[in-house]
C-alpha cells in the first residue's frame, strides 16, 4: 500500500559502505545472473528474486542535524521446491561459487522442511507492462542534495524562531524473478518522502507537512516547510471545545499516512478475501460468504489501483509474480473487487487477484479552502495519529488528532482547537460523506480531502 | 512509538540453514577487526570511536490450525562504527567484515561526522566512561531454543493449535519468535565487550466465530516475550498464577504452559462472544501484569525518555509532557504516593536484561519515580549531561550493526506494594468495576496525555466479586490522573514481567525489545466507553 521509500529500503538504512556492490542492474544484468543460479539446480522447481536498493536519508531536530547515512544493498533470494517442500536461501555475493552455494542451499532446507498444504506450483512466463516509476533525478541524490534539502527547510523556521524537526528519505531500486517455468520480470523504481514537524518556540503551536515522490525533481522542501510554520503559527494557544459528534473536513495528510497506519490504509489494507470468506472480516457476512457486490459505502466513493497512474506509478507485478493491473475495488460505494492469495482463489474458484501497491480514491474539484466556506459548524482537522484497531469486527479504529486542528464557523476559521481521541470506523466514516476535495498523493496513493458529518471525538487531549 | 507498532513482522537478515545459528563469533579475530577501526578513525581526526561487530539471528515458526505456513531462518553479519569529529557523530556501517571494509567504514564515518558538523549548532557532550578491558556477558539461559530440533518446536505450536480446535476454535495462528544477537563492541575507551543475548516469544490468536450473527471474538495469549532460553516453555505448575476467584485465568510467571493456555482460549473466545456488553460509565479497573505492561510502556516508559522530552523525536513519535521544568521542581507528581516506577536494565530473563549497553556503559537499576514524584529520566552518554549526571543511564540501543545506537527504553516497572495484597484483595471491597487481563488495542497522543486501551479478557465485578464476562470494554484516561488514582498494588508474590518485542523509534525505524513489570494494580473512577458499533 505504502511504496514510499520507507518500504523499498531494507534493513540496511543506515551508512552502508558494503563494496559498493552492484547498485541498480539493468535487466540484461539481472537476467544474466539469474540464469547463471537457475543453472544449479536440481530442484522440481526453482525460483530467483534479484533485488538492490540504492538510498540514503539525513534527520534534523532542534534546528540542527541529527543524524545522516546511505545505504547500498544487493541480495539474490533462492527458493527450491521439492513437491510441496520449499527452501529459501539468501546471499550477497555473486561469484559462481557463491551462487552454487546458495542454490544447493535452498535445495537443503526444502528437503528438511515440512510439507505446505497450500503449496501452489510457480506460475509460467507473463506478460508484463513496462513501469514508469524510475526517475534519474532521485537516484542521481547525493548528500549535498539532502543538506540542501534540510537546509531550505531549516532557514525558514529559524528566521522565524520556529523549531524544526524533520526527515528526508530516498531509494533507488530494482527488482526482478525469473524461475525454471519461464518466468522473468524486472522493474525499477525510485521513491523519495518528506515530513516536517514545525513547533512554535512556547511550545503551544505546532505544524506538519509531508510529501512523497517518485521524481526528486517535485521536492520542494521549502514550500512544505513554509506550510508546516503557517500551521504552527496559527495553532498556537489552542481552546478546548467538548468533545461529541463534529463534521470534519479531513485534509489527505489525515486519511493515509507516510509511515504509520491510516483510517483509508486500514480499509483498504481490509479487503482480502480470505479473511472474508473465513468470517472474521468486516466483509464477512451473517450466515456465512462475503459482502462482495453490496453496496458499503456513499455512492460518491470509487477506490482502484493502476500501477501506470503516473502520479503514483509502481510496479506492474506482484512479489509472487502476478501481474498488477488496473484494478476497482470500490465502484460508487459497491465493492467489486477483492484481492485474494493464489491458494485461495483456487480453493474458492475465484478471481484472482494481487493485493495492490497502490490505490486512487477519486474526488472533486473542491479545495479545502472552498470545502471550509461551505461549511457552517465544524472541524478542519490536518493530521491524525497513533490509529489502532479497537474492533476488527466494525473496523472502529481509535486515534488522535495532531499539527492543527482548527474550528470552523460560518465559513472561516475561528480559532485553533485542543487535540481530540476519536473512535471511528472508515466504513461509518465513508457513509457519512458530505463532500470529496481534488485528490492528493500521500504514502504513494492518491486521496481527496473530506468532509464528513457526525465524526465521533471521544475525548480531549493536552497534547501538542 | 508504541509497543509492537510494527505492522508486519520485521524480518531483516539472510535467510539461513537452522544448523548454522548455534555458533558463536570469534571474540579474538573481533578485537583484531575493531583496533583496525578504532585506529583508522583516530588516523583520520575521531576523538572517540566506537565499534560494533554483529551477528543477528532470527528463527520465525508460524502456524496455522494443523499446518506450519513458514520458517523463516536468518542472519545478518556486519559492523557499524560511530565516531565523534569535531564535536559531531557520524556513523557508517558495512557488511564486508575484513580489517580494509571496517577501516574504510571508519573512514566514512569520519568524513560524514566532519560534514555534518558544518551545520550542528551544539557540540556532543559526551559522559566520561572508564574502559573495562576484555569482558564478556551472557543471557543467564538454561536452554538455548536455536539448539532445539525445529521439528520439537513445530509439534508444540500444532498441539497447542489442535487444544485450541478441539476447544471449539474456528481458527488458531501460532508463532514462535527466537532472537539472538551476538555482540561485539570496542571503543577508544579500551572496552572490549563480548554479549550473546536471547530472546523468546511464543504467541497465538485463537478466533471463534458465531456464523448466525457474523459475529468473531479472538483472544490472544497471555504469554510475554523473555529474555529466556527455552526452559521458559517447560509449563511448569509453579510458573502459573491464578487471577482472580471466578474468572478461571491462570497468568504465567517465569514458565509458561502453551498447550493449557490455547485451550483456555478457545473456551474464553467462545465466551466472548455471548458476554454482556458494557455499560459506558465509571469503573475501578483491576489491572493484571500481562495487560498493565502495555500502559506502562505508553504512559511512563515513552514519557520519560530524554531524547522525546528534548525534542528529537518530534518529527516522529513526538515529545513528552513531563518536561524539565516538572523534573527540576522535585514535586511533579506523575502518580499516587505508592507508585514506585525503576528503570532496569539487569532483571535475570527481562527483554532488556544486557550486560553493557551499545555504548560500553554497565547497565544498572534507577528510580524514574519515588512516591508518585517525577525523579529522573532515561538518558544516554551524550544526553546525561542535560540532567546534570556525568555517568550514562546505560540505556542506548540498536537494533542491528547497521543500525546507529540511540537511546531505547530500559525494562520501566512498577514496584509492587509494600503491604501484603492477594490478587482476590484487588476485587473484594470493589462495588462497580472491570478486572482486565491480556494486552489490546493501544493508542496515546504525542505527549503521552491522554490514553485508551482495550484488553483481551474483561471480567465485571459488582459487590466485591466477579460476576462474568464482559465485552467491548476500553477505558480512555490522562496519564497524571490515571496514575494518581491507583489506589492499591499486589505485593512481589504476583509480581511478573509483560513484554514487548517490536517497539519501534525514530528514523529511519529500528525496533527494541523491552519488558515491564508489575503486580496486579487497582486503579479507581476510570472512564470506561463502549466500542461495539452497527456498520
Amino acid at each position: 500500500m505504502n511504496n514510499g521509500p520507507g518500504q523499498l529500503l531494507s534493513s540496511n538504512q543506515s551508512p552502508t559502505t558494503n563494496n559498493e556492490k552492484m547498485a541498480i542492474l539493468s535487466q540484461d544484468q539481472a537476467k544474466a545472473i539469474m540464469q547463471n543460479a537457475l543453472r544449479f539446480s536440481k530442484a522440481d522447481e526453482c525460483e530467483v528474486t534479484l533485488t538492490g536498493t540504492t538510498g540514503g536519508n539525513i534527520r534534523y531536530a532542534r534546528n540542527s542535524v541529527s543524524t545522516s547515512g546511505a545505504d547500498d544493498n544487493t541480495s539474490l533470494i533462492v527458493t527450491s521446491f521439492f513437491g510441496k517442500k520449499s527452501g529459501t536461501a539468501t546471499i550477497n555475493e555473486f561469484d559462481e561459487g557463491s551462487v552454487e552455494k546458495v542454490v544447493r542451499r535452498a535445495e537443503e532446507l526444502a528437503r528438511l522442511a515440512p510439507e505446505s498444504p497450500e503449496h501452489m506450483p510457480m506460475l509460467g512466463p507473463q506478460t508484463y507492462k513496462p513501469s514508469v516509476s524510475y526517475f534519474q533525478s532521485t537516484a542521481n541524490i547525493n548528500p549535498d542534495f539532502r543538506a540542501d534539502a534540510a537546509r531550505k527547510s531549516l532557514e525558514p523556521a529559524i528566521a522565524k524562531n520556529i523549531t524544526a524537526a524533520g526527515f528526508l528519505e530516498d531509494a533507488a531500486s530494482f527488482q526482478a524473478k525469473m524461475n525454471s517455468k519461464g518466468l522473468f520480470a524486472y522493474h525499477r523504481d525510485t521513491g523519495l518522502t518528506f515530513s516536517v514537524t514545525m513547533r512554535s518556540a512556547d511550545g503551544t503551536g505546532s505544524g506538519y507537512a509531508t510529501g512523497d515522490y517518485n521524481d526528486a525533481a517535485k521536492l520542494d522542501t521549502g514550500k512544505l516547510s513554509r506550510i508546516a510554520i503557517e500551521k504552527a503559527s496559527s495553532s498556537v494557544n489552542a481552546k478546548a471545545i467538548e468533545p461529541g459528534k463534529y463534521t470534519v473536513i479531513l485534509e489527505p495528510a489525515a486519511l493515509v499516512a507516510n509511515t504509520d497506519a491510516s483510517l483509508i490504509g486500514a480499509l483498504m489494507n481490509s479487503m482480502d478475501a480470505r479473511n472474508a470468506d473465513e468470517g472474521r472480516s468486516f466483509l464477512s457476512k451473517k450466515g456465512g460468504g462475503n459482502k462482495l457486490g453490496e453496496k458499503l459505502f456513499d455512492e460518491r466513493i470509487t477506490v482502484y489501483s493502476d500501477p501506470l497512474n503516473t502520479e503514483v506509478p509502481t510496479s506492474t507485478w506482484a512479489g509472487d509474480g502476478r501481474q498488477r493491473e488496473k484494478i476497482t475495488w470500490i465502484e460508487k460505494g459497491v465493492v467489486k473487487n477483492l484481492y485474494t492469495s493464489r491458494f485461495w482463489a483456487q480453493k474458492q474458484g475465484i478471481k484472482d487477484i494481487p493485493n495492490p501497491a497502490n490505490f486512487i480514491m477519486e474526488g472533486g474539484t473542491q479545495s479545502v479552502e472552498d470545502m471550509i466556506r461551505s461549511t457552517k459548524k465544524g472541524i478542519l482537522v490536518t493530521r491524525l495519529w497513533y490509529i489502532r484497531p479497537v474492533d476488527p469486527q466494525t473496523l472502529l479504529y481509535t486515534g488522535l488528532t495532531r499539527d492543527g486542528t482548527f474550528y470552523i464557523e460560518n465559513g472561516k476559521i475561528k480559532h485553533p482547537v485542543k487535540n481530540f481521541r476519536f473512535n471511528e470506523s472508515p466504513v461509518i466514516m465513508l457513509n457519512n460523506l458530505e463532500a470529496l476535495g481534488k485528490p492528493q498523493r500521500v504514502g504513494g496513493n492518491l486521496v481527496p480531502p473530506m468532509k464528513i458529518r457526525d465524526f465521533t471525538f471521544t475525548s480531549l487531549s493536552d497534547a501538542v | 512509538m508504541g509497543a509492537m507498532m510494527m505492522p508486519a513482522i520485521p524480518v531483516t537478515g539472510n535467510p539461513v540453514a537452522p544448523e548454522a545459528m548455534t555458533g558463536r563469533m570469534d571474540a579474538v579475530v573481533n578485537k583484531r577487526l575493531a583496533d583496525a577501526a578504532l585506529n583508522a578513525a583516530r588516523s583520520k581526526g575521531a576523538t572517540y570511536t566506537d565499534v560494533r561487530i554483529g551477528r543477528y539471528l532470527n528463527q520465525f515458526i508460524i502456524t496455522r490450525e494443523k499446518q506450519v505456513q513458514n520458517i523463516v531462518n536468518t542472519e545478518s553479519f556486519g559492523v557499524g562504527v560511530r565516531v565523534l569529529a569535531n564535536g559531531t557523530w557520524g556513523f557508517a556501517a558495512t557488511s564486508d567484515v575484513t580489517e580494509t571494509g571496517i577501516a574504510r567504514a571508519a573512514e566514512q564515518a569520519v568524513a560524514i561526522a566532519k560534514a555534518n558538523s558544518k551545520i550542528q549548532k551544539d557540540p556532543v557532550k559526551l559522559a566520561p566512561q572508564k574502559g573495562y578491558g576484555e569482558v564478556s556477558w551472557k543471557t543467564p539461559i538454561v536452554k538455548n531454543a536455536f539448539q532445539v530440533p525445529v521439528a520439537e518446536k513445530v509439534d508444540l505450536l500444532l498441539r497447542a493449535n489442535a487444544k485450541a480446535l478441539e476447544g471449539g476454535a474456528n481458527f488458531v495462528n501460532s508463532q514462535l519468535f527466537q532472537i539472538n544477537e551476538q555482540k561485539y563492541f570496542a571503543s577508544t575507551d579500551g572496552s572490549y565487550i563480548d554479549q550473546d543475548v536471547h530472546r523468546i516469544w511464543p504467541n497465538f490468536s485463537v478466533t471463534c466465530i458465531d456464523r448466525q450473527t457474523g459475529k468473531f471474538r479472538t483472544r490472544q495469549a497471555l504469554s510475554a516475550p523473555r529474555g529466556m532460553g527455552y526452559e521458559y516453555l517447560d509449563g511448569r505448575p509453579d510458573g502459573k498464577i491464578a487471577g482472580p476467584t471466578g474468572t478461571g485465568i491462570n497468568g504465567y510467571k517465569d514458565s509458561y504452559d502453551m498447550v493449557e493456555d490455547a485451550a483456555a482460549a478457545a473456551k474464553q473466545a467462545k465466551e466472548k462472544l455471548t458476554a454482556k456488553s458494557v455499560e459506558p460509565g465509571k469503573y475501578t479497573l483491576v489491572l493484571d501484569p500481562d495487560h498493565l505492561g502495555l500502559t506502562i510502556h505508553e504512559s511512563i516508559g515513552h514519557a520519560t525518555e530524554l531524547d522525546r522530552v528534548l525534542g528529537y523525536e518530534a518529527n516522529y513519535a513526538g515529545t513528552s509532557f513531563a518536561t524539565l521544568d516538572k523534573w527540576q521542581g522535585k514535586n511533579f507528581q506523575y502518580g499516587s504516593k505508592i507508585v514506585n516506577i525503576f528503570a532496569d536494565k539487569t532483571q535475570p530473563g527481562s527483554l532488556g536484561a544486557v550486560g553493557y549497553d551499545d555504548e560500553g556503559v554497565k547497565t544498572k537499576r534507577w528510580d524514574l519515580i519515588k512516591e508518585g514524584v517525577l525523579v529522573n529520566y532515561q538518558a544516554t552518554r551524550d544526553q546525561v549531561h542535560v540532567l546534570g549526571e556525568n555517568e550514562s543511564h546505560g540505556c542506548c540501543y540498536a537494533d542491528n550493526w547497521s543500525s546507529v545506537q540511540f537511546q531505547r527504553m530500559p525494562n520501566v516497572s512498577l514496584a509492587p506494594g509494600q503491604a501484603k495484597y492477594s490478587v482476590d484483595d484487588m476485587v473484594k471491597d470493589v462495588d462497580k468495576g472491570i478486572y482486565i487481563a491480556g494486552r489490546g488495542s493501544f493508542s496515546i497522543d504525542q505527549q503521552r496525555y491522554n490514553f485508551q486501551f482495550g484488553g483481551t479478557l474483561f471480567y465485571e465485578i459488582q459487590g466485591g466479586k466477579i460476576v462474568g464476562p464482559m465485552e467491548d470494554v476500553a477505558y480512555q484516561s490522562n496519564t497524571q490522573e490515571f496514575w494518581n488514582s491507583c489506589s492499591r498494588i499486589c505485593d512481589e508474590s504476583d509480581y511478573r514481567l509483560f513484554g514487548s518485542f517490536f517497539d519501534g523509534k525514530g528514523q529511519p525505524g529500528q525496533v527494541s525489545a523491552v519488558s515491564h513489570g508489575s503486580a496486579t494494580t487497582r486503579f479507581d473512577n476510570i472512564n470506561v466507553i463502549n466500542t461495539a458499533r452497527k456498520i
